[in-house]
């Protein structure tokens, strides 16, 4: 038989030594307690505008906390950007926000541009500013009817989408694609424009405001629309700006910034326009400073239709560009203004065809990030309209 | 099928109205076909030619597929739009909720192989055949809405050929790839002894 071996129980295990570190984290308290009704909501829901899921905690009817989850559109982009060249990167940002494919397409290739020093001709800048300003419409539309649709009223997503279905026509014709366009390329854009577009856009430009007054007075004049959106979601000025807010979202809330004007980038210091700014910071605000800038859109495109005529037809692609950039090693960022917000292309550059690594700073990422923040206190109902008045493009939101 | 097709004339014709002959095949796979509702899957990029399909300019409601978000309401689920890992468990659950019989319209290179998505990725699932039994594919980047009308139209081609018994399938000329149709590979002649081709 064997001794049971004399085992130090008794001996007081040696204490682990202190280690030099930060302090612990304390973690928060449990959100989740009480007589709460917790809800679920998504991914796939109809009223999410996408793939989003929405942790909901109820006191009855009244939300007290909204949790977005998100990721469920991650497409890994960023990193797929590192295994493409600099040219081939430009149809993954087309996939990035789909409803306004054009804006990240441009940030991108400023972002190319500032770092490999590439200068553009101007005619290239005007037909980007006029596609960015048709984008913005076409996008607009996009949240301004399912603003409609989530209290009720379905018919004026009919009347936007039949605007949104006007501008990808144009683009149709332009470069070939209903949604990813592809088109603004890195020192230029692709295509020229083709014959007869530029009537075509100007008859567009001329019918489009008369749509939007005519949605103003129908659907923001609604008794119903009103009493579902004024005073729901309101966010103030500083909060706007401290949660890095941007775009309509900060601008509903009265912050008077928008990057065409206060960042002036492209030929945007030629054109006279005004942004329009809202002052409650309701969901009602939010989307009407939309159809404002929509018809603010429509004054742009006009000057610089009457621009475009002093340049060159054909004079769209700068002069010497390599098949294959390798810009010297040295990081860029550069911004413009979506339809979402301040939309950012960050591109570091290790001297190689590819880049070494790019990031993309998302309005609709960093306006989502309101939805804990807005939606508190109001209820389920409004929990919707709330969400859509961020008008998230999860595209862009997950990358 | 003539007669179940053109029902407003078979009742006219047939004296005193109000009865005509048919088999339960042929009206069951009738009433399916044209009210084929849609369960939109639309998660990205190509859930926006979705939404087109339905609104002012196409307006697929005229064809009966009417998009309904509810999954117990609907027949054929359209999956528009790259699925990710993490999505994929939702989608599938989706699938199971909807009542057979039920059929999935894969729209989109993303749906169809993970598309763009397919190399140097690591969150997207390659295909949502691995895990949705597909009956059309649609290519396209995204495609058109017209291409989805066309999805609509074939597979309702597809449903009429199908009978409510699960393990038969009712021939219907010109519709399914037949014995000796090139489609299905083989020759005129290896067609089996017997068959009515
Ligand atoms: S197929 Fe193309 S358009 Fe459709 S979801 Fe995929 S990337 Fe987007």
């Amino acid at each position: 038989m064997i001794e049971p071996q004399d085992t130090p129980t008794d001996q007081a295990a040696p204490a682990l030594p202190d280690l030099d570190c930060a302090p612990d984290v304390v973690m928060p308290e449990v959100i989740y307690e009480g007589d709460n009704t917790i809800v679920n909501i998504g991914p796939s829901h109809p009223s999410t505008h996408g793939v989003c899921r929405v942790i909901v905690e109820l006191d009855g009817e009244i939300v007290r906390h909204a949790e977005p989850v998100i990721g469920h559109l991650h497409r890994g982009i960023e990193k797929m950007a590192e295994n493409r060249t600099y040219l081939q990167v430009v149809p993954l940002t087309d996939r990035l926000d789909y409803v306004g494919s054009m804006y990240a397409n441009w940030a991108y290739c400023r972002a190319v541009e500032r770092l490999a020093g590439i200068r553009v001709p101007e005619r290239a800048e005007y037909i980007r500013v006029i596609v960015c300003e048709l984008q913005r419409i076409a996008s607009h539309m996009m949240a301004i009817g399912p603003a409609g649709a989530d209290t009720g009223a379905t018919s004026a997503f009919m009347y936007t989408f039949w605007q949104r279905e006007l501008v990808v026509d144009l683009f149709e014709s332009l470069c070939g694609a209903r949604l990813t366009y592809n088109y603004v390329r890195p020192g230029g854009v692709s295509f020229d424009l083709p014959d007869g577009w530029i009537e075509k856009c100007r008859e567009f430009v001329a019918q489009h405001p008369a749509a939007m007054l005519e949605i103003d007075r129908f659907l923001f004049g609604n008794v119903i629309f009103r009493a579902r959106t004024k005073g729901i979601g309101v966010l103030d000025a500083d909060d706007a700006v401290s949660w890095g807010a941007s775009g309509p979202v900060a601008r509903g809330s009265g912050v008077d910034w928008d990057l065409r004007r206060d960042d002036p980038y492209s030929v945007y210091p030629r054109f006279d326009f005004s942004i329009p700014v809202g002052d409650n910071g309701d969901v009602y605000d939010r989307t009407r400073v939309r159809l404002w800038e929509a018809i603010e859109s429509c004054r742009i495109i006009g000057q610089a239709l009457d621009g475009l005529a002093e340049f060159e037809p054909g004079t769209i692609k700068a002069d010497g560009m390599p098949r294959l950039l390798a810009p010297r090693p040295g990081d860029a960022y550069d911004h413009i203004e979506s339809a979402r917000g301040s939309l950012g292309v960050y591109l570091v550059s290790d001297g190689s065809v590819r880049p070494y690594r790019m990031k993309v700073r998302s309005p609709a990422f960093c306006n989502l990030a309101l939805l804990p923040l807005v939606s508190e206190g109001y209820t389920l109902s409004d929990l919707v309209v709330i969400l859509g008045s961020l008008d998230p493009v999860f595209g862009e939101v997950d990358r | 099928m003539a007669g179940v097709d053109d029902l407003a004339k078979a009742l006219e014709s047939t004296p005193g109205g109000g009865i005509i002959l048919t088999s339960i095949d042929a009206i069951a796979d009738w009433a399916r076909g044209y009210s084929l509702w849609m369960m939109p899957m639309g998660t990205a990029c190509c859930a926006m030619e979705l939404i087109a399909a339905s609104f002012s300019k196409f307006d697929f409601d005229r064809h009966g597929s009417i998009p309904r978000p509810d999954p117990r309401h609907t027949d054929v689920m359209v999956v528009a739009g790259t699925i990710t890992h993490k999505m994929a468990p939702a989608v599938k659950r989706l699938w199971a909720q909807m009542p057979d019989p039920k059929w999935c319209i894969a729209m989109g290179n993303c749906a169809v192989s993970g598309g763009i998505f397919y190399y140097d990725t690591y969150s997207v699932v390659r295909g949502v055949d691995e895990f949705l039994p597909v009956d059309i594919y649609i290519a396209g980047c995204p495609p058109r809405p017209e291409s989805l009308q066309d999805a609509i139209l074939r597979l309702r081609e597809k449903v009429r050929a199908e009978s409510i018994s699960p393990s038969r399938v009712r021939a219907v000329e010109g519709v399914l790839p037949l014995p000796g149709d090139p489609l299905r590979g083989e020759t005129a002649d290896a067609a089996p002894e017997g068959s009515d081709v």
